[in-house]
C-alpha cells in the first residue's frame, strides 16, 4: 500500500458507522432545511398572488436598508423566485453553514476530546481516516441538502437555472463552513471552542455582507455569503462567484490537512499553558465556580452580539435617510402602529439579537446536564452542596449573562448609531428596548431547567424550541403560520420596543411562567437520581 | 460507638436491571474495610447511594447516623469522596480543582494539601486536560486526603496509579486509621485490601455474599501444600478436606480446608517430612474461588453489566 491508501484505510467504514450513529440528527438538519425552502415558496406565493403585488413590494423593498440588512441584496425581487432567495437565502445559508460546522466539530474535535478516537485509532484506521469520513460525511449532507432544495423549488414551479443556482449556493456554503470548522478543529482542544471559533467566522460573513448591502458592496465580498448572493439566483444567475467559494474550501480543507500532520492525537496547535497552582478567593464556592466555568462562551457571545450590535448600529441611519426620501412608503411600510421605520428596524434588530443570545442562556443551562453526565457533578455534589445551590449556580449565570448580553447589544446599536450620524441620546431608550426581550430568555432558561430537572434525556429539546422561536419570529409571515402559532414564541409576545409601546403585563406573566418552570426543575432536580440516566 | 455505614436490605433497579438486590453491609467507625467485587457487581451505585445522589427504592441506609438522601448536605461535611474515574473541568488547574473541593467542604488545610501533593508528585499548576488518568486520580486523592473527614469513601480509588503511588496510598490510609477515621474501600486489587483492611465485604450481584475479618475469611479457603516425605505417601486421600492431590512417589501436592489442616499436617509428620512449603490462602484465591465457581456454573449471570458481554 502507498502511504497515502495507509492513511486512509478503514475511511468507507468509519463513514458507515458515522451514517448509523447519527442518522436521527442528519435526517433532521436536511428535512428541517429543505422543508423551510419549500414552505417558504408556499409562502411567497400566497403573500404574493399576483405581478402586480410583487411589482409593488420589489418597489418598496429596493431601497429597504432595514430588510436588506437582514436579508440581502435587493435582486429579482419582481419575481417569486427572487423573493424567495430574499427571505430565505441569507437564514438558509446560515442554517447550512451551522449545520456543517456542529457536524464537523462533532465528529472531529468532539471524538478525540471523548477519547473515543484513541480506540479507533489504534485498530487498523489510517490518521486522516476519521477527518476524512466527517468531511464525506458533511460534504453529502451538504449535497443532499442543496439538491433537495433545488427539487423542492423546482417542484414549485420556480425557473430552473435560478432553483438549480439556489441549491448550489446551498452546498457550496456547507462546504466552506465544513472547512472553517475542520481548520477550527485542529487549531484548539476544546469542541466547545471549535464551534465558538467557527460560529465567529460565520456571525462575521453575516454582519460583512450586510454592512456590504447596505453601503457600496466592498465589505460583501469579504463574505462567502455575499459570495453566494453575487451568483444572483433568479436575477440573471451567474457561475463564476461559485468558483471564490470553491477555492475557499479547498485551501481551508488542505490548511486543515496540514495542521492536522503537524501535531499529536488529542493536542491543539495552541498548546495548553501551565496555571496558577491554587485557586483564587472566588473559586471556593458553587456560583464561583459556574461563573469560572461559563466566563469564557459569555465574552466569546457578548463579542458577538457587540459586533451584529455595532454593524446593525450603524445601518441605524441609511434606515432614516430612506424614510427622508419617502415620506409616504414609510408610513405605508410601518404598519398600522404608526411607528416609524427607524424604530421598527430596530425592534427587529433587538429580536434577531435576543434569539442569538438565547444560545447562550440555553448552552449556560444546560451546563448543568453536561457537568451532570461527565460526572462532575458528582464530585460537587458529594461536598456539602445542596442540589437546589449547585443548580442555582448555572442558573444564575444563564439569567444574569442574558441581561448583560441584552446589555451589550443595546448599548452597542445605540452608541453606534449616536456615532454613525443618528440621535446619540436615544442609546438609553435602545438598551431598554433591547431588554425587554429579558423575560423570554429567562422563560428559554427556565424551560430549560424544567426538562433537566423533570425529563434529563430531553434536556436538549430546548434548542428545538428555539429553533421553532427563531421560525415564528422570521419566517413566520411567509410561511403563513396561523398567529395562534405565532404567539406560542413568548420573542413575539413581548412589545416591540421602541416601535411600540411599553406594556407591562406581557412581561410579568412571561417572567411568572419563567419562574414557575425553574421552580419546577428545581424541585425535579432535588427528587430524581444523579448521575448518567 | 455507633456503626459509620449501616445498609440492610438495599435495593436498587435501573429499569429492568436489579443493580442492588438485598444489600447489607455494616462499616464500624474506625475500622478500614474492603469492598470487594468485579465490574458492575454494584459497589459504585452502593456508594452513590451512601453519597444521597441515588435514591434506595427499598431497605435501610444509615450514614454516620443520618439518612444519605434526607441530611445529605450536613453529612458530607463529615465524610471525603474518591470517585473511581475522577472527571475534572479541564481548563483548571490540578491545584485549582484541590482548592475547590477543599472549600466547598470547608476544610482546606494548605499545609497537608502541598504535602500530599509533594508526596504524590503532584504538579498542581497544569491544567487537567493535560492529566494521565493517574494523575487525575492523584487530584481526587490529595483532594479527599487533605481534608478532616470523619469516613473516606474510596471507589477503587487507585487505578491508574503506579506501584510506586500505591505504596504511598497505603501510606496515607495507614495515616488516616491511625487517627481513628472511617474508610470504606472499593477495590478489585486484592493485595491492597490484604494490606490495609480490617474486614472486608464481598459482593456480587448486588448482593454481600462474604463478610468478616481476613483471618475469618480465611478458614473459608484452602492452604496449599507442597511436601516430600521419606515415605511414599498414602492415605492422604483419606483424609477430610483434602482436595486436588497429586502423588508422584514421594513427592507430593494437594489443597487443605484451613479447618483440616491439622490433620494433614500430623499425617505428613508421620510419613516423614524431608521438605515442606505452604502457602496461605490468599483473598485473591478467595475471590476466585467465589467467582470462579460461579463462572463455570453460570457464565451469563456472573457479570451484572450487561454491556460487559454485548
Amino acid at each position: 500500500m502507498t502511504p497515502v491508501t495507509i492513511a486512509l484505510a478503514g475511511t468507507i467504514e468509519l463513514t458507515r458507522s458515522i451514517l448509523r450513529r447519527d442518522r436521527i440528527r442528519i435526517l433532521v438538519w436536511i428535512v428541517a432545511i429543505v422543508a423551510l425552502a419549500a414552505l417558504t415558496a408556499t409562502g411567497v406565493k400566497g403573500l404574493f398572488p399576483t405581478q402586480a403585488a410583487l411589482d409593488q413590494t420589489a418597489a418598496a423593498t429596493q431601497h429597504n436598508s432595514a430588510a436588506i440588512a437582514f436579508n440581502g441584496p435587493a435582486q429579482g425581487l419582481n419575481t417569486v423566485g427572487g423573493q424567495v432567495a430574499f427571505q430565505f437565502g441569507a437564514g438558509g445559508m446560515v442554517l447550512v453553514a451551522l449545520m456543517s460546522l456542529f457536524m464537523v466539530g462533532r465528529l472531529t474535535r468532539g471524538e478525540e476530546e471523548a477519547g473515543r478516537l484513541e480506540l479507533m485509532r489504534s485498530l487498523p484506521v489510517g490518521s486522516l481516516a476519521p477527518t476524512l469520513a466527517a468531511s464525506l460525511t458533511v460534504a453529502a449532507m451538504s449535497i443532499a441538502v442543496g439538491v433537495l432544495t433545488t427539487v423542492a423549488l423546482l417542484a414549485q414551479g420556480l425557473p430552473a437555472a435560478g432553483s438549480l443556482v439556489f441549491g448550489v449556493s446551498f452546498i457550496l456554503i456547507g462546504l466552506v463552513f465544513g472547512g472553517v470548522a475542520l481548520v477550527a478543529a485542529q487549531v484548539t482542544e476544546n469542541t466547545r471552542v471549535v464551534y465558538g471559533a467557527a460560529g465567529a467566522v460565520l456571525g462575521a460573513a453575516f454582519v460583512l455582507r450586510a454592512v456590504g448591502d447596505i453601503g457600496d458592496g466592498t465589505a460583501s465580498w469579504f463574505s462567502p455569503i455575499g459570495w453566494a448572493q453575487k451568483a444572483r439566483p433568479f436575477a440573471g444567475e451567474r457561475w463564476w462567484p461559485f468558483l471564490l467559494l470553491l477555492t475557499a474550501t479547498v485551501v481551508l480543507v488542505a490548511a486543515a490537512g496540514a495542521l492536522a500532520a503537524r501535531r499529536d492525537l488529542g493536542a491543539g496547535l495552541v498548546a495548553a499553558r501551565s496555571g496558577r497552582p491554587t485557586a483564587s478567593r472566588s473559586l471556593g464556592h458553587p456560583l464561583g465556580l459556574a461563573i469560572r466555568l461559563q466566563r469564557g462562551a459569555l465574552l466569546g457571545w457578548s463579542v458577538g452580539v457587540l459586533v451584529i450590535g455595532i454593524a446593525y448600529g450603524w445601518i441605524g441611519p441609511t434606515v432614516d435617510a430612506f424614510i427622508g426620501q419617502n415620506k409616504a412608503l414609510a408610513e405605508i411600510l410601518a404598519g398600522a402602529g404608526g411607528a416609524n421605520l427607524t424604530d421598527s428596524y430596530f425592534a427587529a434588530s433587538f429580536r434577531l439579537m435576543a434569539l442569538l443570545a438565547t444560545g447562550f442562556a440555553i448552552q449556560a443551562a444546560l451546563r448543568l446536564r453536561s457537568e451532570e453526565t461527565s460526572l462532575r457533578a458528582e464530585s460537587v455534589l458529594a461536598t456539602p452542596v445542596s442540589r437546589w445551590r449547585w443548580g442555582a449556580s448555572h442558573l444564575t449565570v444563564a439569567f444574569a449573562g442574558s441581561v448583560i448580553l441584552l446589555v451589550v447589544a443595546g448599548l452597542a446599536t445605540g452608541l453606534t448609531y449616536g456615532v454613525a450620524g443618528g440621535d446619540l441620546n436615544s442609546a438609553p431608550r435602545l438598551v431598554g428596548a433591547a431588554l425587554v426581550y429579558a423575560p423570554p430568555m429567562w422563560l428559554m432558561v427556565g424551560l430549560t431547567i424544567a426538562l433537566i430537572g423533570l425529563v434529563p434525556r430531553w434536556a436538549g429539546a430546548s434548542w428545538a424550541i428555539l429553533a421553532a422561536c427563531v421560525v415564528a419570529g422570521f419566517l413566520g409571515a411567509v410561511l403563513h403560520l396561523p398567529s395562534w402559532l405565532q404567539n406560542l414564541s413568548p420573542f413575539e409576545r413581548v412589545p416591540q420596543l421602541p416601535a411600540q409601546s411599553l406594556t407591562l403585563l406581557p412581561l410579568v406573566v412571561i417572567s411568572a411562567i419563567a419562574a414557575g418552570f425553574t421552580l419546577a426543575g428545581l424541585f425535579g432536580l432535588r427528587r430524581r437520581d444523579i448521575g448518567q440516566i | 460507638m455507633p456503626p459509620a455505614i449501616s445498609i440492610s436490605g438495599l435495593v436498587k433497579t435501573f429499569g429492568a436491571t436489579r443493580a442492588l438486590d438485598g444489600l447489607d453491609l455494616s462499616v464500624e467507625a474506625g475500622e478500614v474495610h474492603g469492598f470487594l467485587g468485579p465490574n458492575g457487581s454494584g459497589k459504585t451505585t452502593t456508594i452513590r447511594v451512601l453519597l444521597g445522589l441515588l435514591r434506595a427504592d427499598a431497605g435501610e441506609v444509615a450514614l454516620l447516623g443520618g439518612d444519605p438522601w434526607r441530611d445529605a448536605v450536613a453529612l458530607h461535611r463529615r465524610l471525603a469522596y474518591v470517585p473511581g474515574e475522577v472527571s475534572l473541568w479541564p481548563n483548571l488547574t490540578g491545584g485549582e480543582v484541590i482548592d475547590l473541593f477543599g472549600r466547598l467542604r470547608g476544610d482546606l488545610n494548605r499545609r497537608r494539601r502541598d504535602e500530599l501533593l509533594e508526596r504524590f508528585q503532584l504538579d498542581p499548576t497544569k491544567k487537567t486536560r493535560s492529566y494521565s488518568k493517574g494523575n487525575r486520580q492523584k487530584v481526587g486523592l490529595v483532594a479527599a486526603l487533605a481534608s478532616d473527614a470523619e469516613l473516606l469513601l474510596l471507589d477503587e480509588p487507585t487505578s491508574g496509579l503506579d506501584p510506586l503511588m500505591e505504596a504511598v496510598f497505603q501510606d496515607c490510609i495507614r495515616e488516616v486509621k491511625a487517627e481513628g477515621r472511617t474508610v470504606l474501600l472499593s477495590s478489585h486489587i486484592l493485595a491492597e485490601v490484604e494490606a490495609l483492611c480490617d474486614r472486608v465485604s464481598i459482593i456480587r450481584l448486588g448482593r454481600v455474599v462474604e463478610r468478616g475479618t481476613l483471618d475469618e475469611l480465611r478458614h473459608l479457603t484452602r492452604t496449599s501444600i507442597t511436601a516430600e516425605t521419606e515415605s511414599p505417601a498414602e492415605g492422604l486421600a483419606d483424609l477430610a478436606g483434602v482436595h486436588g492431590l497429586e502423588i508422584d512417589g514421594k513427592h507430593v501436592r494437594f489443597e487443605v480446608d484451613t479447618d483440616h489442616l491439622d490433620a494433614a499436617v500430623r499425617r505428613l509428620g508421620e510419613l516423614g517430612v524431608r521438605s515442606l512449603v505452604s502457602h496461605p490462602p490468599t483473598l485473591e484465591e478467595l475471590f476466585l474461588r467465589h467467582y470462579g465457581d460461579e463462572l463455570a456454573k453460570q457464565p451469563e449471570r456472573v457479570d451484572g453489566n450487561r454491556n460487559a458481554r454485548s
